[in-house]
């Protein structure tokens, strides 16, 4: 008896599993289809194109061997990228991006999340303020910080010794640079979880706010922090303006410089960062955040 | 599959709808196995079945919002199978957000006419005549999110009846209201659509809103149609052992059956056509045909017993531990508490049966 | 006088009162305290972002001896460089916003009809996450080595078409920098544009498509007001971030002062002439002026066109 009811559900639930999983636009697009079809294909490839034929030009031209003059063809050799590990600065300056970075993300975490969490539970009226803030250098461009940050870092400079002659304190601005994108992506993953009732909760068992955040609050947008974290190292790899007018030598700062002396080198570092760059926002993409659509994907098909 | 003949439940502008052997598959998946139905004129049919059953593929299919690959659908004896949906005068209510957002109530409702070109004045007076059939002539300037999810569902009903369509389709328009709002709504579309005449089909996965509205009631399982009959016949004659559990509470009493006779708590009663299986088998019987009398040296304990207002409800365990529910009036529950010893009957009805 | 006490409970009882109570904030200390909490975030910022903020507003306005002086606004008015780089890039911001803001607009509609799940959306979002917000010099150089002197499409066209030294100064250009710009708009506008897209329900589209409306219908009564205010809301982001790009046209143009973000570099760079240490403030806050205008008429677009929001 449960068997076959058993078979006719299991039959049953990946119809419907079937039906919700369609590809959003396919009803739509189900009857006037083709010509759409056609115009979306002839977007994705014109556009993608456009952006990706720079990328596979870099390619060809990193690896740029000794030119043949009869054929007019370059030989092909991986010498310009061997190159990059002769660059002492570069690779110092890979260093103390990456040091920045970390800096930046631990900053920007301690900064926001208690201040997020708090003005959910306890200031709602405040939120407004902070989200304001928060989009605010999307506002303020970059070298208009520069220009009003100098008193401040020639009192770092002149009162701080090492530490202040130091690129690390570079993390200080990027902590405000990062400010929007990783504020939308907390506030996204505090919106799906019940961030009041489960303080409420954590706080009712005993637990102080330090603990409630770090342990009940914390495990439970861990999305968002890894996002959030993301987006903050992506900007402070890719950042040039500030470091490059206050004169740290941060990793984009040497590409630049390198761009002058040997071409060949500069491009084939800028295409190694860019690759690397994209190989962790989709790995993310495919296995982080997706892990519910994934559930989804799973359900569907033992159909078959 | 048909049991009655379909009668026309009001004399109005209802034309008939036949499916024709539909089959549709979802890759792999089966969600239209030969389901046809013929609607008669003005005639509200509710499809009624687990989520992934095909109700909603065979509303969508009506609609021409989603196609079948086998089979033809006609309307007023109109082969409409290959009619885009814009092109087919259906009216749809969706179950929810489906209203433009960046439009207010009478510019939802006259979106339809819009369309076919009718001009602003006489646009305005049928928005406002069929928000006034809804009851929400007044809120004829709020934007959907100015209204509460029934008032949004109302809308949505005057925006699909504006056009003056064909048919009317109902995708499970109340499931995502609160249960007060969801029984009211669908008294009143259900008296709409009765003073209106338009033929509907309605799908629901809720068996109490099917069989409170339907004229007829049509069960779906795995893309069939299990059986179409009117509410009661579907509720006291299930045809197939699907309906019997799908439908209504029911219990499994274990019984003896010869294939024409049953053996249930110790009275022969009718077995229901359809059951073939033999031998010792469960009786499915509902709890309202469940007798209990308190007896000091009855075989049976109460449970639980439970108040519903007029009604009242026993949970029973027979010697052998299975737990039996039964339903009475209020009034006749006196004497039976927890852990009162009483006899069980069940009543004259015919009954399905399963295997064990 | 003891009386009338009674009534009010000792302040000691009151924090315990607090957390019974949950977030109701039972005292006005309490409530006092929830905000002092903020106080590390609203220095913070203030800080690092208003004070500096402030620093150019005032700067403009003073001597390098802190005395008022309309002097560094009247010298940005006067040189004909700086007024010029505004305009160029000014220019630059509204071309690149609109075919970012247009073809990205494309590309996630074509992207959003795909499977939500598939390989080629979470593609083109990560790659697009990388070129909108990571590029700058590197984009740059890829760029390069596909049109500048040397490039492939350079060498291609020299060695198989023309076989003769082709001028390509047009790269070092307004034009080269529109084409360079387009490949972080577009991918910009893509991350931005996206999530609009997806909250076009189905159901929408079915509804107007039941009432008689084809594609053009719905994207005109319907999809189109819909998807507005977050279109214009990208396009302006998209004019914010090409007018504040500074690395891009940097590396493209390393000797060139011709957009604004590159004056101020060059102000701050070579702050030599005496007595005009504050004119890069000046151009500074010239670019938050405009900023801020840009952001006042969208709010001001925004609420007019979409009185439907919550």
């Amino acid at each position: 008896m449960s068997g076959s009811v058993n078979t006719q559900l299991g039959a049953a639930a990946p119809g419907g599993g079937a039906l919700l999983a369609r590809p959003k636009g396919a009803g739509r697009g189900r009857r006037s289809s083709r010509s759409q079809t056609i115009a979306r294909y002839l977007i994705l490839i014109f556009i993608l194109g456009y952006l990706i034929v720079p990328l596979f030009a870099s390619l060809e031209f990193a690896t740029r061997g000794d030119f043949d003059k009869t054929t007019k063809t370059f030989g092909r050799s991986l010498a310009s990228f061997a190159a990059i590990f002769t660059y002492p600065n570069l690779i110092d300056s890979i260093v103390a991006s990456l040091q920045i970075a970390a800096l930046t993300v631990f900053g920007m975490l301690l900064l926001l999340v208690p201040t997020m969490v708090w003005t959910i539970v306890r200031v709602p009226r405040m939120r407004r303020v902070v989200e304001f803030l928060c989009l605010l250098p999307l506002a303020i461009p970059a070298i208009v910080i520069v220009v009003g940050v100098g008193p401040i870092y020639r009192w770092i400079g002149q009162n701080l010794g090492a530490v202040g002659a130091s690129p690390l304190t570079l993390a200080l601005i990027d902590i405000i640079l990062v400010l929007p994108y990783s504020y939308r992506a907390l506030d996204s993953s505090l919106r799906g979880i019940d961030t009041g009732t489960l303080s409420d909760a954590s706080r009712s068992l005993g637990a102080g706010w330090p603990r409630t955040i770090l342990q009940v609050i914390v495990p439970n947008i861990r999305g968002g922090i890894l996002s959030a974290s993301v987006l903050a190292i992506a900007l402070v790899l890719g950042e040039f303006t500030i470091s490059s007018l206050l004169s740290f030598n941060t990793v984009q700062v040497v590409i630049f410089l390198l761009g002058h002396r040997d071409a060949y080198v500069a491009v084939a570092v800028s295409l190694t960062a860019l690759f690397f760059a994209f190989a962790l926002l989709f790995a993310i993409a495919r296995f982080a955040p997706g892990a519910a659509s994934r559930a989804q994907r799973v359900v569907e098909e033992p159909a078959a | 599959m048909t049991a009655t003949t379909p009668e026309p439940a009001a004399s109005g502008l209802g034309v008939a709808v036949v499916f024709e052997e539909m089959h549709r598959w979802y890759g792999p998946v089966h969600a239209l196995d030969g389901l046809s139905i013929s609607i008669a004129p003005g005639e509200l049919i509710a499809l009624l079945g687990p989520s992934g059953c095909g109700k909603t593929t065979a509303l969508r299919a009506l609609g021409g919002l989603d196609e079948v690959d086998h089979g033809r659908i006609l309307v007023g004896g109109k082969d409409v199978t290959g009619v885009p949906t814009n092109k087919r005068n259906m009216g749809i209510v969706f179950q929810s957000y489906s209203l433009f957002p960046n439009m207010t109530a009478r510019d939802n409702v006259s979106y339809g006419l819009r369309l076919r070109g009718v001009d602003a004045k006489a646009r305005k007076k049928k928005a406002e005549e069929t928000l006034d059939l809804v009851g929400l002539a007044v809120q004829a300037d709020r934007y959907p999110h100015q209204m509460s999810g029934g008032q949004q569902q109302r809308v949505a009903l005057a925006r699909a009846l504006a056009i003056e369509p064909s048919v009317l389709l109902l995708d499970e328009p109340l499931s995502a209201l609160d249960a007060k709002v969801r029984r009211q709504l669908r008294e009143e579309i259900r008296r709409i659509q009765i003073m209106v005449g338009i033929t509907t089909l309605f799908v629901t996965h809720d068996q109490e809103e099917a069989l409170a509205m339907g004229d007829r009631v049509g069960v779906m399982s795995a893309g069939r149609l299990e059986q179409i009959a009117a509410p009661v016949e579907l509720y006291e004659r299930p045809q197939t052992r699907f309906v019997a559990e799908f439908v209504g509470l029911t219990n499994r009493i274990p019984a003896k059956t010869d294939g024409t006779d049953v053996d249930v708590l110790g009275r022969r009663i009718p077995l229901l056509p359809g059951a073939s299986d033999r031998g010792v088998v469960q009786a499915l019987v509902r709890p309202e045909n469940v007798r209990v009398t308190p007896a000091e040296n009855g075989s049976s304990r109460v449970l639980a017993v439970s108040f519903l207002g007029a009604l009242c409800r026993a949970q029973v365990a027979l010697p052998d531990e299975t737990i039996v529910v039964a339903q009475m009036a209020a009034s006749e529950s006196s004497g039976l508490y927890p852990g009162v010893a009483v006899d069980l009957a069940v009543a004259p009805a015919p009954v399905f049966v399963v295997a064990n | 006088m003891t009386v009338s006490t009674v009534g009010v409970p000792a302040p000691s009882e009151l924090p315990a009162a607090g957390p019974a109570f949950g977030g109701a904030g039972s005292s006005r200390f309490k409530r006092a305290g929830n905000y002092v909490a903020l106080i590390p975030f609203h220095a913070y910022v203030g800080l690092f972002l208003l004070f500096p903020t402030l620093v150019v507003a005032i700067g403009a306005f003073t001597t390098n001896k802190g005395q008022l002086t309309l002097d560094n606004i009247g010298a940005v008015f006067a040189t004909k460089a700086f007024i010029d780089s505004f305009a160029v890039s000014i220019q630059l911001a509204v071309v690149t916003a609109l075919i970012g803001a247009i073809l990205g607009a494309l590309l996630s509609w074509a992207v959003v009809r795909g499977n939500p799940n598939g390989a080629l959306r979470q593609l083109v979002v990560a790659a697009c996450g990388v070129l909108a917000q990571f590029g700058g010099v590197m984009l740059t150089f890829a760029f390069l080595a596909f049109v500048g002197y040397e490039g492939m499409l350079t060498l291609f066209i020299r060695d198989n078409i023309t076989h003769t030294r082709m001028d390509m100064s047009w790269v070092y250009s307004l034009t080269g920098l529109i084409m360079l710009y387009a490949y972080f708009q577009i991918p910009l506008m893509l991350i931005v544009f996206l999530p609009s897209l997806d909250g076009l329900r189905q159901e929408w589209y079915d509804a107007s498509a039941s009432l008689g409306g084809g594609a053009w219908s719905f994207w005109r009564h319907v999809g189109g007001p819909i998807l507005a205010p977050s279109f214009l809301g990208a396009l302006l982001l998209l004019f914010t971030n090409a007018f504040s790009a500074y690395a891009t046209a940097q590396a493209l143009i390393s000797q060139g002062c011709g957009l604004v973000t590159q004056q101020i570099a060059c102000q701050i760079q070579s702050e030599v002439m005496i007595g005009r240490e504050n004119v890069g403030k000046a151009l500074a806050l010239g670019m938050i002026i405009i900023v801020a205008t840009v952001m006042l008429l969208y709010a001001y677009i925004q609420r007019r066109a979409s009185r439907w929001v919550k």
